[in-house]
Order: C-alpha cells, then structure tokens, then sequence
C-alpha cells in the first residue's frame, strides 16, 4: 500500500505531468530503497553547503518540469571535485529552460543498470532490468516479466541479460551484490502493482549496482493523466 | 461458466440448415454429424420439413431430447434471437460458426450478443469460427467430411484463433503421428477466450499437451492468459502471429521504447514456462515432444548415430539451440566400449556424439542407448537412425521403443520419413517415442522439454 506522503509525492505530478526527479527520489526512500543521499539547491549557496558536507566528487544534475531527458541538454555533470567546478556547471545550468534549482548528490560507484516498469495493454503491469546508462536503448540488453515478480522471475531476468558476467564480476572487476539487486527489483515489483492503473512508466537510470549497494541514482515517474 | 458440453455435448442441435442449399455451412456441419459422428445430432429451420427422411424441427422444444450444444449457422441479425432462444430452452452452450460481427465492423452487435450470454452464463464460442473438432464425438468444422484430414486420436488439445490455421496443423498433426484430442477455432472469441479455454484443458483428463495460435489479445487478455498458464501443470506451446506489427509508443521512457508489444509477450510467455514456438513446424514439433515426454530437462543432450556428418550437424543444431552436448565421463566411455560388438569397439567413436559408424548393427545401437540412459550426465538422447546402414533392421524402432520405456529416459529418434522405413517409424510411435523427420526438428523436440516450466 501507498502511504499518504507517497501519495502527496506523486500528486507533484498533477503540476509538471511527470514526477520529477527529486519528488520520485524523495517517493523510492520513503519505499525503503536506496538512492544517493542528495539536496534540490535552488542557490549556489545552498549547492556548496551541500557539497561540502557529502564531500567532493559530487554530481549536479538540472531540476526543470521542461527537461524530460537531462543529459541532452547539458544537465548532468558528474565528478565534480571541487567549489569552481561546482560553481561553473550552476551557472551553466542556470541557463537551460524551465531551471527549478539543481540536484546536488553524493557520487556513487558501479555498473550501470536500468530497472523499469511499464503498462502493457496486453499483458498489464510489467518491469524490465537490463544494462542501463544513457546508451541503455543502443544496447538494448534487458529482461522483461510481467509483475509482481518472484525471486525465480528476477533471476530468469537476470540471466537473460547478454552481459550478465559483467554482473558477476568480470575479469577481476568487482561483483554486483546480487541479492540486494534481487530485493530492490521485487521490491520495485510490488511498489509498481501499487501504484495499478495511475502509472504509464518508471525509469530508474542509471541504477548503480556494486558489492555493496543498488542505488538509484536518477528515477522518473511518469502518471496517467 | 460450464464449457464440459461445448466440447463433450451427447445432444446437439444444428441450427439454420437449409432445404435448398446443400452447401449451406449449417448443412455441412449437420450431415457429418448425423452419418459420422456419435452425438446425436438434429436439424433445426423455423421453416421445417424433412431433410432425407430426418424431422427438420422448427423450433428447438419441438426436439423429443434435451440439447447440449447448439450449433448456431444463421445470418448474423438473427443469432441474438437464436441464443434468447437457446437459453430459454435449457441448452448448455453454443458454437456461433455465423460470421458478421466484430470482423466486420459490427461490434455492436457482438457486445449485445456477449452481453446476453454472460448475463445468462451461457458459454458460446466464436461467433466467425469453426468452432470444435473433436472426434469421434462431434466435428462442427464446416468442411465436408471427405476433406479433413483427421489425425489419430491423442491427447494433444491445439486452440486457434484462425480456423485455417488449425485445419492445416491437423494436416501436419495427421503426417507427423501426432494424436489429437479437441481442435478449437475460437474466432472473434467474443465471450470465451484462450484463458478460459486453458483454465479448462488444464483440467481435462483427456487432454496432456495444449497448444495455441495467437493473433493478438486485448486489453489484459494476455495476463490472463499468463496467471492461467502459471497455474497449469500441463505443457503448454505457443505459436504468435503479428510479431512484426510496428507499435509507435511514446518515446519519452526508455522502459517503454524498450518493452515492444512482441517481447512483452515472449518475455511473459518464457517466464510462465509456456513454449514459444518460432513457426508451424516447431509447433508440431514441440506438441509432439512434449506429449511423448510432459516434463522439463536441463537439455544435457547424448547423441548416437551411425553417421559422423549427421553427429556433427546435430551437435551444431543442439548449441545454437540453447542446449549441450556433454563429453562423455571416463566410465561411461569404458563401458561403452565393452557394451558393443567387438568390431566396432575400435573405430567406434565415445566422445559424444556417440558414432557407431556404418557398420553397426541393432544390437549396438541398443547397447549405446541402454548405456546413455543410465548415464546421470545425459537426460536426453537424440538417435540418429539412418535405415540405410546395411546391419540395421527394420525392428529396430520397436526393439529401441521398448527400450526406452524401460529406461524411462526421453528418447528422440530422426529417422527419413520415407515410406519405405516407416515401419521403423511406427515401431517407434507405438512405444510412444517422438520421431523427427529431420535432424534439426529432432534437435527442436530436445529444446521444447528444456523450455518446457519445470513442474
């Protein structure tokens, strides 16, 4: 079941016809999943106060209800070490249509996934892992199933992605924790079920997958209006 | 709703035959009836009269026997009142073979038609199909007796939402040895659906493999579709249609542009354990393969042949089919060897394929396979019989029949389908072992129990 502050969350989408990504990011936490501990800074203040206490590298990433696909646009810059990198890509961004302040966030480390979800007129509900990242269409590298998923569902999905052995570590790279990738998609499976006919899609993209964690670095969540 | 008397009907009553029209569908369906099949079939025409010698009844009350199933051939403004009528009197279901509906642009009348029947929990298939083959019981396919092609009875249940399509794979079905037990033209399928038709044979005792042709579902017909199949513990195969259909969704998620119409459904399909066949060949393959053997293999292939060219081209079909093709362990080789004539035992080959060369005989080719079955690392083995081999008989398919169901391992024999060795052929069938008639649908019956939901 969806609690009321998830609800007020998606109800952002009745604004901008998209929940944009900190309200979507902001929804995943209270759903107990990982995201990138973050702040939407409206000012350069607020951006480098922010910086400075999650420490340096951080992303920046626009926060516009006109900018749908961020990095077409210039507005994600990633691996910011430092005040005049931060202050140049705010000032860069400032610039881009619809500008609603930036999203400042921790860096997180990992392979690149893509956990989706879509409403299929045949079939309903139905979530899609696979290698992630903006190039994800260009790969096309995914497993789809019809939700709700079951452990043995997401494994089947897991061992159908063509670069599955990147998962497993390799040659010497590090492994995905597979169980916590496990989780968070049956977990992800159960939110998508809740929220039944209101959603038309989900991107989590980039999901960044290591040893340790699955976070979800960038989320969007699109109603039906 | 009940559909046991749409598909086992003792009664039924075939409506709108005609006095002057011989060809009439209505006509068609009830002479085949009435002169070969065993349900009691009667003519019903508001006009009445006598067709040879037979009460042509005016109304469904004046039939002297309760009805089961109406077989429903009139024009289509006229089916509403002839289901009202069905209902009123008690009839259990009904194939509407009338065409004129949805297909045509009159959904309008279907949806009162569906409506009518559900609110009256009457079941009926179609309207535009053939409706039920399902013999020696009934047939209400509307083509003359003398032109079906009627496979052995058996217990494959093949469910099609194009009547042609269904008529051929009983062709294929006939050719291949494959037994049927129901074949359903489903239509416009405007009440009963392909979930419906699942949750049924699901249940049906005569019935052990179920396959589909699907052209398309609608709104959330195929998770239906998908939560029936996940609940049913007979192998089910698949044969889609439309996969190419271009559908421009919205470009705004990559989730979306992603999850096409096509690999929704093979996703879907793959992860209910259902069967996707690629074409109409591997259908009959896979139906064929999983009738002999309802089960789930890891597809750990042994191959025996007594032709090196043949092994190799197997080996090839089984990897690029998602299966493997073990070496052989140290023990089994060594017992191999002993098991055949001595010789062979030199310029046999162990590795897998298992080559027992041209100048093999019966007996080694039963000792191969006796000692595959037993072997833990196998769970399938593929014999590539070639009948031309001078040292083979034509018992051989039986003597390796009966071998087979000793050992209970699945055994898939190729063997030309030729009339000459199709003795050997129906030596194998007998035991209830599939034959191929070519080495790669051999290697397609091997894959369908890999892909076949593990139970």
């Amino acid at each position: 079941m969806l609690t009321k502050e998830m609800n007020d969350l998606l109800q952002s989408a009745q604004t901008y016809g998209w929940v944009m990504e900190p309200y979507a990011k902001k929804f995943f936490t209270v759903a107990g999943m990982d995201v990138p501990r973050f702040t939407w800074a409206r000012s350069l203040d607020e951006a480098v106060s922010f910086a400075h206490e999650v420490g340096y590298p951080v992303v920046m990433k626009i926060v516009s209800p006109q900018v749908v696909h961020k990095s077409d646009v210039g507005g994600v810059a990633v691996g910011i070490i430092d005040n005049a990198g931060l202050v140049s890509a705010f000032n860069r961004m400032s610039t881009i249509n619809g500008f609603a302040g930036v999203i400042v966030e921790e860096t997180v480390q990992g392979i690149e996934l893509i956990i989706g979800a879509t409403i299929d007129e045949q079939f309903g509900p139905v979530i899609l892992l696979g290698i992630g990242g903006t190039a994800t269409e260009i790969y096309h590298d995914v497993g789809l199933a019809m939700a709700p998923l079951c452990e043995s569902d997401v494994d089947k999905m897991i061992r159908s992605i063509k670069a599955v052995s990147l998962l497993e570590g390799f040659r010497g790279s590090e492994r995905v924790n597979i169980d916590t990738l496990k989780k968070l998609v049956i977990r992800f499976s159960e939110l998508v079920m809740d929220l039944g006919d209101n959603l038309e899609s989900i991107d989590l993209n980039p999901v960044m997958c290591s040893s340790e964690r699955c976070v979800i670095a960038d989320a969007r969540i699109m109603l039906r209006r | 709703m009940d559909l046991e008397k749409i598909f086992k009907p003792d009664t039924m009553a075939v409506i709108g035959v005609s006095l002057t029209n011989e060809n009439h569908p209505a006509n068609v369906i009830y002479n085949k009836n009435r002169f070969r099949y065993d349900a009691r079939a009667f003519a019903v025409n508001p006009r009445g009269g006598r067709i040879r010698g037979d009460v042509l009844y005016k109304r469904l009350e004046e039939i002297p026997e309760k009805i089961d199933l109406a077989v429903i051939a009139v024009k289509a403004e006229l089916v509403l009142s002839v289901v009202e009528e069905c209902i009123n009197a008690g009839v259990k279901g009904a194939v509407i073979v009338s065409g004129g509906f949805a297909e045509t642009g009159l959904s309008d009348l279907q949806d009162r038609l569906v409506a009518l029947a559900r609110k009256a929990q009457f079941p009926f298939i179609g309207p535009n199909c053939l409706g039920v083959y399902a013999a020696p019981r009934m047939d209400t396919f509307f083509i003359p007796s003398e032109r079906m092609v009627r496979p052995e009875k058996g217990r494959v249940t093949m469910i099609s939402q194009s009547g042609g399509v269904v008529v051929d794979q009983m062709v294929k079905a006939a050719a291949e040895g494959v037994g049927l037990s129901t074949a359903i033209s489903i239509g416009n399928k405007a009440l009963i659906k392909e979930a419906d038709l699942l949750r049924y044979f699901a249940d049906d005792p005569g019935t052990d493999v179920i396959t589909f042709y699907i052209e398309g579902f609608g709104k959330n017909e195929g998770r239906e579709f998908a939560l029936a199949a996940s609940e049913c513990t007979k192998p089910i195969i698949v044969l889609k249609a439309g996969k190419t259909a271009a559908g421009n969704k919205a470009v705004s998620s990559h989730t979306a542009s992603m999850a096409g119409d096509y690999q929704v459904f093979a996703s879907v399909m793959a992860q209910k354990g259902v069967v996707e066949a690629t074409d109409e060949f591997e259908l009959m393959a896979f139906a064929e393969s999983l009738s002999c053997y309802p089960r789930s293999i890891k597809g750990k292939v042994g191959i025996i042949t007594g032709s090196g060219g043949h092994g190799a081209l197997c080996t090839d079909a089984c990897i690029s089919h998602g299966l493997v093709v073990p070496v052989l362990g140290e023990e089994t080789r060594l017992v191999l060897k002993e098991a055949l004539s001595p010789a062979l035992r030199n310029i046999a080959s162990y590795v897998n394929p298992v080559d027992l060369t041209g100048s093999s005989t019966d007996d080694d080719f039963l000792a191969a396979a006796r000692v595959l079955s037993r072997d833990p690392g196998i769970d399938c083995i593929i014999m590539l019989l070639l009948p031309y081999i001078p040292g083979i008989t034509v018992d051989l398919g039986a003597k390796l029949g009966m071998m087979g169901q000793q050992e209970g391992k699945p055994i898939i024999a190729y063997v030309p389908h030729v009339e000459k060795y199709m003795i050997i052929v129906e030596g194998f069938n007998f035991y209830n072992i599939p034959v191929a008639h070519s080495v790669e649908d051999a290697v397609h019956m091997a894959e369908a129990m890999r892909r076949n939901k593990s139970c």
